[in-house]
C-alpha cells in the first residue's frame, strides 16, 4: 500500500506529531514576534518585545504585585461563579425535566442572555455599590444566564430509555431525578461547569473595569493610562493562561470523577 | 392453565400536525401463565406501541391491560422490561446495575447480595461483578438486562427485541441462554422480535400483527418440544412452521404497501 500521507482526510496522525505541530506553532509566532521587535520593525510602545514582557512578569512577581492580583481575581471569579452554579444547576435540572418550568423561564433567561454585561455595569454599580459584591454580580450575569441553558440542554440529552427503565422498576418521580437523571447527566453538566469558569476568566477585565484597586484585569486598564504596553501584553497573556490551567484541571478532574463514561 | 396478562381492545392513536395516526386498532391478546409468546410484525405496525402500553409506560386511546384480571394505571415491579437500546446505567458496575432493581425491595442487604450473585451466574456473567457497561460486549449489556429484569421477580418479562442489535452469533446464543434462564426461572414472557426464525425457536405461540393500525391477526401455535436446540432450526417440522409464517407476515406487509400508494 502506498504510505500515508499527514493530509488523509479524517485520519488520524501520529501522536506526537500532532503534538510537536501545536507547540512548534507556538514557538514560530513568538520567534517572528522576538524578531520582529528586534529589527524594530514596530514602535516598542504598541509592541513591546516577548523578552521585555517575561522582564515585566519576573518585576511583578517580585514586587508581589502579581500574587496580590491574582488572589484578588481568583477569589472574585470563584465567589461569582459559584452563585451562578449554586443557582444554575437546581433551576437548569428543572427546566430540562419540567415543561411547565422551561416554558415559565426560558423567554426571560432568553431575554436577559442577549444583554450587553458591559453596559449593565453603571446599573451594577447603583445596585451594588462598588465593593467586590459589583464584580460578583457581573461575573455571575454574565455566566448564569447561558449556564442554565446549558445545564437544562445536558439533562434533555439523558437517554429516555433509562427514564422509561426507571419507571417500570416502580422508582418515583424524585427517585428518577435523583438516581437516574442526575447521575446520568453528571459528566456532561461538569462538561458546563468546565466552559463556563472559562468565560468567567474572559468577563474578569469587564468586571474589574471600574472601582476596582486590584486584580488582574484592573492592572491591564491601569497599564492603558502610563502606554505600559509590555503590562498590557504581560495581563493578557497570564489570564489567558490561568484560563488554560482551569480548563485543564477541570478536564484532568473530570476523567477522573467519570472515568466510566467514556471508553 | 390461567390467564396471566390480558390486553383487551387496545386502539392507540397519536396526535400529529397531519392529524391522528392510528396506530394500534383493537388489539387483543392473552398470555397464560409462564407460557413464552413472541410477537411479529413489519417495522411500524405498532409492536413497540402495544409492548409499551402492556408495561403501563403509555396510556391506550380505548382498552385495558390486565394482569391476573386487574386492570394495571400504569407501570409495575410485576412486570419487567427488557428494552432494544442497551439501558444499563454507564456509571454503575454489573453488580451494581442489577441490585439497582432491588432498591425498594423489603429484603435484608444480604439477600439482596445472594439475588445478584444469583442471576449474575444465571445469565453467565461470572468474573464481570466489577465491570463498567462500557467494558462489556452488546450481548453482555443484554445479560445485565435481562438479569436486572428478572431479579426482582416480576410476573411478566416483557422483551422488545432485545437481541435486535447483536451480530447473528450472539443471537444464536443469546436466544439458547435466555431460554435457559426462562426455563430455570419460570415466568410469562411477551417477547417482539422481527426475526421469523427467532419467534419460532424462542416460542409456545407466534402472534402475527397486521400493518398499520396493528392488530393480532393470527396465531401459530409452535409444538417444537423443549428443550430446543439448533439443530430444531433445520427441522422439516420448523421449516413448515416458517413457511406459514413468512406467508401470512408477507400478506401484511403487500396491504401496508398498497395503503402508502
Ligand atoms: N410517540 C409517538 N408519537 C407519534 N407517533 C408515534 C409515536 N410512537 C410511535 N409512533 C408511530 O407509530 C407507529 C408504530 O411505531 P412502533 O410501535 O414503534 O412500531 P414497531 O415497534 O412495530 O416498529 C410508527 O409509524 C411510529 O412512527
Ligand atoms: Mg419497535
Amino acid at each position: 500500500m502506498k504510505k500515508k500521507s499527514l493530509f488523509e482526510i479524517r485520519t488520524a496522525i501520529p501522536r506526537h506529531i500532532y503534538l510537536l505541530s501545536g507547540i512548534s506553532f507556538i514557538a514560530f509566532i513568538l520567534l517572528a514576534w522576538q524578531i520582529v521587535s528586534q529589527l524594530k520593525l514596530v514602535n516598542p510602545l504598541f509592541l513591546p518585545s516577548p523578552i521585555d514582557v517575561i522582564n515585566e512578569g519576573l518585576r511583578q512577581l517580585r514586587e508581589g504585585i502579581l500574587l496580590t492580583d491574582s488572589k484578588a481575581s481568583i477569589y472574585r471569579i470563584l465567589v461569582g461563579w459559584l452563585f451562578a452554579t449554586l443557582l444554575a444547576v437546581p433551576i437548569g435540572i428543572l427546566m430540562g425535566n419540567f415543561k411547565f418550568i422551561e416554558g415559565l423561564l426560558e423567554p426571560f433567561i432568553d431575554l436577559v442572555r442577549y444583554m450587553p454585561v458591559v453596559a449593565l455595569i453603571p446599573l451594577t454599580i447603583l445596585w451594588a455599590g462598588i465593593g467586590d459584591f459589583q464584580k460578583f454580580l457581573i461575573l455571575f450575569i454574565g455566566t448564569f444566564f447561558q449556564e442554565v441553558l446549558m445545564i437544562m440542554d445536558n439533562v434533555k440529552n439523558v437517554p429516555l430509555d433509562l427514564i422509561k427503565l426507571g419507571r417500570t422498576l416502580g422508582l418515583s418521580r424524585y427517585a428518577i431525578l435523583k438516581d437516574i437523571i442526575l447521575p446520568a447527566s453528571l459528566p456532561a453538566i461538569w462538561d458546563s461547569f468546565r466552559i463556563t469558569i472559562g468565560w468567567t476568566w474572559t468577563y474578569l477585565v469587564v468586571a474589574e473595569l471600574v472601582a476596582a484597586n486590584n486584580g488582574l484585569g484592573r492592572r491591564i486598564m491601569d497599564a492603558q493610562r502610563y502606554l505600559a504596553t509590555d503590562t498590557i501584553f504581560f495581563g493578557i497573556l497570564f489570564i489567558g493562561f490561568l484560563g488554560l490551567v482551569t480548563d485543564l484541571l477541570f478536564k484532568f478532574a473530570g476523567n477522573k470523577f467519570f472515568h466510566w463514561n467514556k471508553s | 392453565m390461567s390467564v396471566k396478562l390480558v390486553a383487551d381492545g387496545i386502539s392507540k392513536s397519536f396526535k400529529s400536525n397531519k392529524g391522528n395516526l392510528k396506530v394500534l386498532d383493537s388489539c387483543n391478546l392473552a398470555l397464560k401463565r409462564n407460557e413464552f409468546v413472541s410477537i411479529v410484525g413489519t417495522s411500524g405496525c405498532g409492536k413497540s406501541t402495544l409492548l409499551n402500553i402492556i408495561a403501563g409506560l403509555l396510556a391506550p386511546s380505548q382498552g385495558e391491560i390486565l394482569i391476573d384480571g386487574q386492570a394495571i394505571e400504569g407501570p409495575g415491579r410485576d412486570r419487567g422490561v427488557v428494552f432494544q437500546s442497551y439501558t444499563l446505567f454507564p456509571w454503575l458496575t454489573v453488580e451494581k446495575n442489577i441490585l439497582f432493581a432491588l432498591k425498594s425491595s423489603k429484603i435484608s442487604n444480604k439477600e439482596k447480595s445472594d439475588l445478584v450473585k444469583h442471576y449474575i451466574k444465571s445469565v453467565g456473567l461470572n468474573g464481570f461483578e466489577h465491570s463498567y457497561p462500557k467494558e462489556l460486549s452488546g450481548g453482555m449489556k443484554q445479560r445485565v438486562a435481562i438479569a436486572r429484569a428478572l431479579v426482582y421477580k416480576p410476573s411478566v418479562l416483557l422483551m422488545d427485541e432485545p437481541f435486535g442489535a447483536l451480530d447473528a452469533q450472539t443471537r444464536g446464543m443469546m436466544q439458547e441462554l435466555l431460554l435457559n434462564v426462562w426455563q430455570e426461572h419460570k415466568t410469562t414472557v411477551l417477547f417482539i422480535t422481527h426475526d421469523v426464525d427467532e419467534a419460532i425457536f424462542m416460542s409456545d405461540r407466534v402472534l402475527i400483527m397486521t400493518a398499520r393500525p396493528g392488530s393480532i391477526k393470527a396465531e401459530i401455535k409452535i409444538d417444537l418440544k423443549r428443550p430446543r436446540n439448533y439443530e430444531m432450526l433445520t427441522s422439516p417440522s420448523f421449516m413448515q412452521l416458517k413457511k406459514e409464517i413468512i406467508a401470512a407476515i408477507r400478506t401484511e406487509t403487500l396491504k401496508s404497501l398498497d395503503i402508502n400508494s
